[in-house]
């Protein structure tokens, strides 16, 4: 008896305090998204976090959507030549970049390369009172710190997303073309009479940008919200990656089934 | 310096953002900024248009000239109702035009093919039904025609 | 208190607690104008909380703390920015901004406060760090410093825009002797220099004794001894003696609360 009711207080506490985690996260990322302007030129900010969450994160993008859409263009080809439809091959490449693997594998990779990045940075700079020391001076950390860094988030996640699309889809034509010899005619008038662009491309970057709002938001929080100690820091690294995963994979399902569930 | 590298570099990504999302609307989805150009609506009714969805293309003679934005029932004579959008500059569809519900390949997507009746007929206008309709084959009824025809001999 | 008639702060009553433990409890500590004031306590007690209270980054739950009559828990977000003004704050760890050069740290504050032109901005920067002697610094990151390197320019940073009242919070803990002769110097001087108020948290005795010209000692809460460091080097309330002289065990216990010894020890048997 004594136990159940332990653990029901258990429950209700971690309960009541995951609640409130939710509630400041939301409380942060309203004051950094409704900023006043501050006493400084915001633009120079944005571009210096702009490269390093969009800039430094294009090379790891762009490898895996090269890879990502050879590995599509071979395994679509040994599955349709059985059907004689391997000229299908381009339009099943695109298809599945477009709509899912795009959005949704760059969101991983940029909540692994950038989101902890972003975490460990904030979390480092809460630890060695930097926030704390701006906050005396007379700026507010969630402006000139936490904004930034959410707008370029924001910003980077669908460019990326374009950019691992288009290489994916180049990756696709290297390996079904020249290396497979899917006629190239075929491979590209396929493609263009079954992908639409508001359809599937315009829903793809909708994706993204709702992937973006909750990875860069996870963690841009996680690392205001760590405990200033190395620990805290590792463990709010861990908690961003694996927070934002989860979050992506469950909303691309929510979202696919919004976009193309009545197809 | 520093800052010069940093613009420099957000330049460049903003530029491969913009090339890719070029590549993705001209090349992969054949998006076209002189499809603007306007298109009419005509109409066909069914006995059944199994597996023809909204956004199937209508092609004459193999070339694609429009495409299918609404199928319903039709209330009077309870057949398929299919609405189809055909680009402007297709202007010689006759009014004895038949359309019949194809497929493309042997489990490819369905679409509408058009053939034209005689040249000195009258064109198909906004709003126009084609009478001439040709159903989409449903296997599944095939395949029992078949064996009941096997049966009965 | 008969020895201040000037008072720049002045905090009454003061409460303020973390969960259902109070960090301050009823708390009345007046800081002089003009001079050195040091809070000293053993580590845990408050001392950093007390300063973020005093700098408003956090609410207490009861009492007031005024700054030149301002109350500070109950100012808006735009008087508090320009009490700010009025406030420099040298932290434990330095917190230089590391993603800026030196130069950049402590112009900081001045493009937030004023409008200055640019050459005026570099005036004072050079004047600054020239003051804690680090003007030959000026391009360096904050990666790029020692660790007392690094507090003086916190320090030049705290005074850039010649605040009335200056934070130290533990100015020496990790400082190599020679770097904390420079320090207690700088302080001093500075403090003579400038005609600013100084407020040290320290539980280094013997470098705050020679420059504090009023101590506090706070305690489980609470103020536990206050005076000039004379008064306090006389006081032989058996708490303060402890502190002062370092000893080992005392009314601050050095064993953590714990079950008896024997008992344990047997117990693992
Ligand atoms: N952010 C915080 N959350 C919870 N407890 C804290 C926090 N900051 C400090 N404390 C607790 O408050 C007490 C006082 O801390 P602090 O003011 O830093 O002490 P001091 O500076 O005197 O060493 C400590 O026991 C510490 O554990
Ligand atoms: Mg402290």
């Amino acid at each position: 008896m004594q136990s159940v009711i332990a653990n029901l207080a258990l429950l209700g506490r971690s309960t009541i305090n995951r609640l409130a985690a939710i509630g400041r996260s939301g409380m942060l990322l309203m004051h950094a998204v409704i900023a006043r302007p501050e006493p400084f030129n915001s633009f120079p900010l944005l571009m210096r976090q702009l490269y390093s969450v969009g800039v430094l994160s294009m090379v790891i993008i762009m490898v895996s959507g090269l890879f990502i859409g050879m590995v599509l263009a071979l395994q679509g080809y040994t599955i349709l030549v059985d059907y004689g439809s391997e000229q299908a091959v381009g339009q099943m490449v695109a298809l599945s970049l477009v709509r899912e693997l795009a959005p949704v594998v760059t969101a991983l990779l940029f909540a692994g390369r950038a989101g902890s990045a972003l975490t460990a940075e904030i979390g480092l700079m809460k630890t060695t009172e930097q926030l704390s020391g701006m906050e005396m001076i007379g700026v507010d950390p969630l402006r000139r710190i936490i904004a930034p860094r959410f707008w370029a988030g924001l910003i980077s996640l669908p460019i990326l997303t374009m950019i691992f699309s288009a290489v994916g889809i180049w990756g696709g034509l290297l390996v079904g073309v020249d290396w497979l010899g899917i006629y190239e005619g075929s491979f590209w008038a396929n493609m263009q009479n079954s992908v639409d662009f508001f359809d599937d491309v315009v829903n793809g970057l909708i994706k993204s940008l709702v992937f973006g709002v909750v990875v860069t938001w996870v963690a841009v929080f996680q690392g205001y919200d760590s405990v200033p100690t190395s620990e805290g820091i590792s463990q709010a690294t861990t908690k961003t990656v694996v927070y934002s995963s989860l979050a992506v994979l469950g909303l691309d399902f929510i979202l696919t089934a919004l976009m193309f569930g009545d197809l | 310096m520093r800052i010069r590298g940093i613009e420099l570099g957000v330049g460049v990504f903003m530029l491969v953002g913009a090339l890719s999302l070029a590549m993705l609307a001209i090349n992969v989805s054949g998006l076209t900024l002189s499809k603007q150009e306007g298109s009419y609506k005509i109409y066909a009714l069914f006995e059944n248009v199994g597996g023809l969805t909204a956004r199937s293309k209508v092609t004459m003679s193999g070339v694609a000239i429009g495409q299918v934005t609404n199928i319903s029932i039709d209330r009077q004579k309870l057949m398929a109702l299919v609405e189809m959008e055909i680009n402007a500059d297709t202007d010689y569809l006759t009014s004895d035009s038949s359309a019949s519900i194809l497929t493309a390949g042997l489990l490819g997507e369905k679409y509408i093919g058009i053939t034209t009746g005689a040249a000195d007929d009258e064109i198909l206008q906004q709003g126009d039904f084609i009478e001439d309709t040709q159903s989409s084959l449903v296997l599944e009824e095939l395949i029992g025609k078949f064996l009941f025809n096997k049966a009965s001999e | 208190m008969d020895f201040i008639d000037d008072i720049i702060i002045d905090i009454k009553q003061l409460t303020f607690s973390r969960g259902d433990r109070y960090i301050c409890k009823n708390i009345d500590i007046r800081i002089p104008r003009g001079k050195v004031t040091a809070i000293m306590g053993p580590s845990g007690t408050g001392k950093t909380t007390l300063l973020k209270l005093i700098g408003g980054q956090l609410k207490p739950d009861a009492g007031s703390i005024l700054l030149d009559g301002d109350d500070i828990p109950r100012l808006g977000r735009h008087e508090l920015f320009n009490v700010r003004e009025k406030m420099g704050m040298l932290f434990q760890s330095g917190a230089l901004f590391t993603d800026m050069t030196v130069f950049e740290n402590v112009a900081f504050p001045l493009r937030v406060h004023t409008q200055l032109p640019e050459d005026m901005v570099r005036d004072i920067v050079l004047m600054k760090l020239q003051a804690v002697g680090l003007r030959g610094a000026a391009e360096l990151m904050p990666s790029e410093l020692s660790g007392g390197m690094g507090r003086r320019v916190a320090l030049a940073r705290a005074i850039a825009l010649d605040p009335a009242l200056v934070m130290y919070d533990e100015p020496f803990t990790g400082q190599d002797p020679i770097a904390m002769g420079v320090l207690v110097n700088l302080i001093k001087t500075l403090n003579k220099a400038l005609g600013h108020s100084s407020i040290i948290v320290s539980h280094d005795i013997n470098e705050t004794l020679s420059i504090a010209d009023y101590i506090y000692i706070i305690a489980d809460g609470g103020v536990i001894a206050h005076g000039t460091p004379e008064q306090l080097k006389q006081n032989d309330a058996e708490q303060v003696r402890q502190f002062m002289q370092g000893l080992p065990d005392g009314p601050v216990p050095f064993h953590f609360p714990a079950s008896d010894y024997a008992t344990e020890l047997m117990e693992g048997r």
